[in-house]
């Protein structure tokens, strides 16, 4: 049994991203207002190094960066701090290829109601990680706090748990009420990636319904690569500028990856592929089978069109998009 | 919240000695049945997927036809016309009042404005105290890792009822959980570690355990695990067995209404017809 809480003041989790605001305000953005398209690959190269601070947008196996993370694997990243803010399928990705060894966890080695995976299970169980507790909100939070530019926020949540024990936040005292809080360090990634439904080439996007997390992931991170559904003009960009969700100035790179969040669902496109999700978590249950899968579906494959081909192509995304849009019902 | 690790594969028994009533039902119909009738008309509750979406759907389609469904992920007021698989897939925002943000979600509860939510776990205390996170007495190196508070430890902290539903055993309720992932009454009233001594809003905490087997409150004064309700055929030694702490009882113990033929139809015809939940 753990050590259960006492009435500790501090976290004994180490904070893996240790936040100074002036460091971050010195960074620079890419403000340019210049055409950002660039490749999957070269995106990778340039902005995931190893050892980086590397977090997901979108909600696990919603909206997800399904290229990116691929290419993560096939560029054999390691030794990443990865930020599990919901991660589920994108986890996935990337215990596939061991790419990190260090965790803020919020939500690790689970599909939701899919069930859990049993190779991101014993990554997280064979000491290769090193992890630290949070919550949703907790690192939501401190998304927030790096975005809005203090170095932590006060909240209600982790308090008295072993949560609480194990994350690196601290207790403060409301210095007008004398309330107690949770201080939530602010957290600003190296790297974020996102994908969404529209952007331009300068990196304007637009993300129709669940922003999950990611305007402030944008805003918090150093960098961030956008994938996108869908390239449109500048000027559809500024016809209806309330939809912008992520702006040019806090984006490094833009790549069009059509059907990009697969098997994963994007919201009023297509539903999640939950015949191959199951067949991943069925992959893993044999060692000698799952390394043939990712084999297969990653790294022997070029891109991201090749995995999708190997996976049933656009006749597959059209099946999705009826469940989506709830013409045929084949998943719950 | 969103972890599966409770799905143990329950045989669709015919838990129906009750000759009153000609309806046969399984242990899930209950169990989603007694979980809506806890859900008030004009309130909210933050769900996840599973029996609290079916339980949510099934209240908004019998006596709460105003109850506010609320997704973690930001999915706020929508009209389901089927199940998530995800607390963040697009069947969140059908027909919803708003596509938000996770932390306006649970702004909204640190608000005060979120009366009940629903918590799963691994392990359960008298206290109603949950462990979602690992089995193990070290935690550098889990036995078992399981994948973390998610958004449990927020929604039991903020929300001002939270209920659990899950299957009823002794590796499950259990004297001392390996891992405090999310806060019940912690060390109880009047302890160092009492929710109010750590900092929590008043006016939250556990409010009903629902299993396969009993519907459970926590006595006012302990605030301790305590059985009210026995579902049909079950003894309270039968819970008191599968129970590895002391378990309190109730001076008038209920016997768990059977779901209607009106609720059966509901859940079977609308909310769940595929059998993702209640073929469990």
């Amino acid at each position: 049994m753990v050590n259960q809480t006492t009435n500790m003041e501090q976290g004994i989790g180490e904070n893996f991203r240790p936040y100074h605001l002036d460091t971050h305000r010195e960074q620079i953005k890419n403000k340019k207002y210049v055409n950002k398209l660039t490749t999957v690959s070269a995106a990778i190269t340039k902005y995931v190094t190893d050892g980086c601070y590397l977090a997901t947008g979108g909600f696990g196996c919603n909206r997800i960066a399904t290229a990116l993370l691929h290419e993560i694997v096939r560029q054999g990243k390691k030794n990443l701090c990865f930020s599990g803010h919901t991660t589920t399928h994108d986890c996935q990705i990337l215990v596939a290829g061991e790419c990190f060894d260090r965790c803020d966890v919020a939500y690790i080695v689970g599909l939701e109601a899919r069930g859990l995976s049993k190779m991101a299970r014993k990554y997280f169980e064979s000491g290769k990680v090193q992890t630290t507790e949070w919550s949703n909100a907790a690192l939501a939070f401190r998304y927030k706090a790096a975005a809005m530019g203090v170095s932590f926020l006060p909240s209600k949540v982790l308090l008295g748990t072993d949560t609480f024990k194990y994350s690196a936040a601290k207790i403060t005292i409301c210095p007008f009420t004398g309330d107690k809080y949770a201080a939530i360090p602010a957290l600003s990634p190296d790297v974020a990636v996102i994908h969404v439904h529209q952007a331009d080439i300068y990196g304007n996007c637009v993300i129709r319904g669940l922003n999950n997390s990611d305007s402030d992931l944008a805003k918090a991170s150093k960098h961030v690569i956008i994938t996108t559904e869908q390239i449109v003009s500048n000027d559809e960009i500024r016809r209806s500028p309330w939809q912008t969700a992520i702006p040019y100035w806090s984006v490094d790179a833009v790549i069009p990856v059509p059907y990009g969040s697969y098997p994963g669902n994007m919201e009023g496109e297509y539903f999640s592929d939950e015949r191959h999700l199951q067949e991943w978590l069925t992959a893993e249950q044999d060692e000698t089978t799952y390394r043939a899968f990712i084999k297969k579906y990653i790294l022997d494959t070029k891109d991201f069109y090749e995995y999708l081909q190997l996976c049933g192509g656009i006749e597959r995304i059209n099946q999705l998009r009826e469940e989506e849009l709830l013409i045929k019902r084949s998943s719950p | 919240m969103n972890n599966n690790m409770n799905k143990k594969m329950n045989m669709n028994m015919n838990m129906n000695n009750n000759t009153n009533e000609n309806t046969a039902y399984n242990k899930m119909e209950l169990m989603v049945c007694a979980a809506a009738r806890e859900l008030q008309d004009n309130s909210t509750v933050i769900i996840g997927t599973g029996v609290p979406c079916a339980a949510g759907m099934l209240a908004q389609k019998t006596h709460a036809p105003n109850l506010v469904l609320f997704f973690e992920a930001g999915g706020a007021g929508p009209q389901l016309p089927t199940m998530p698989v995800s607390v963040g897939d697009s069947r969140t925002t059908q027909r919803a009042i708003m596509a938000t943000t996770m932390l306006d979600v649970m702004e909204m509860a640190q608000r005060g404005l979120v009366d009940f939510c629903f918590i799963g776990g691994a392990q359960i205390d008298r206290y109603g105290n949950i462990n979602s996170t690992m089995i193990g007495s070290d935690y550098t190196h889990p036995k078992v890792r399981f994948p973390g508070s998610g958004g449990a430890n927020d929604l039991a902290s903020l929300c001002k009822k939270t209920l659990v539903v899950t299957n009823h055993d002794r590796k499950r309720f259990v004297q001392k959980i390996d891992f405090v992932t999310t806060p019940g009454y912690l060390d109880g009233p009047n302890t160092a570690r009492s929710r109010e001594a750590v900092g929590l809003p008043r006016g939250t905490g556990p409010y009903k355990v629902i299993t396969d087997l009993a519907i459970m409150d926590y006595e006012e004064k302990s605030f301790c695990m305590r059985v009210i309700s026995l579902h049909p055929g079950v003894t309270a030694a039968q819970v008191q067995e599968n129970t590895a702490f002391e378990l309190l009882f109730a001076e008038n113990i209920q016997q768990t209404a059977i779901p209607t033929s009106q609720e059966l139809h509901i859940l079977r015809e609308e909310i769940d017809p595929l059998r993702y939940v209640i073929g469990r």
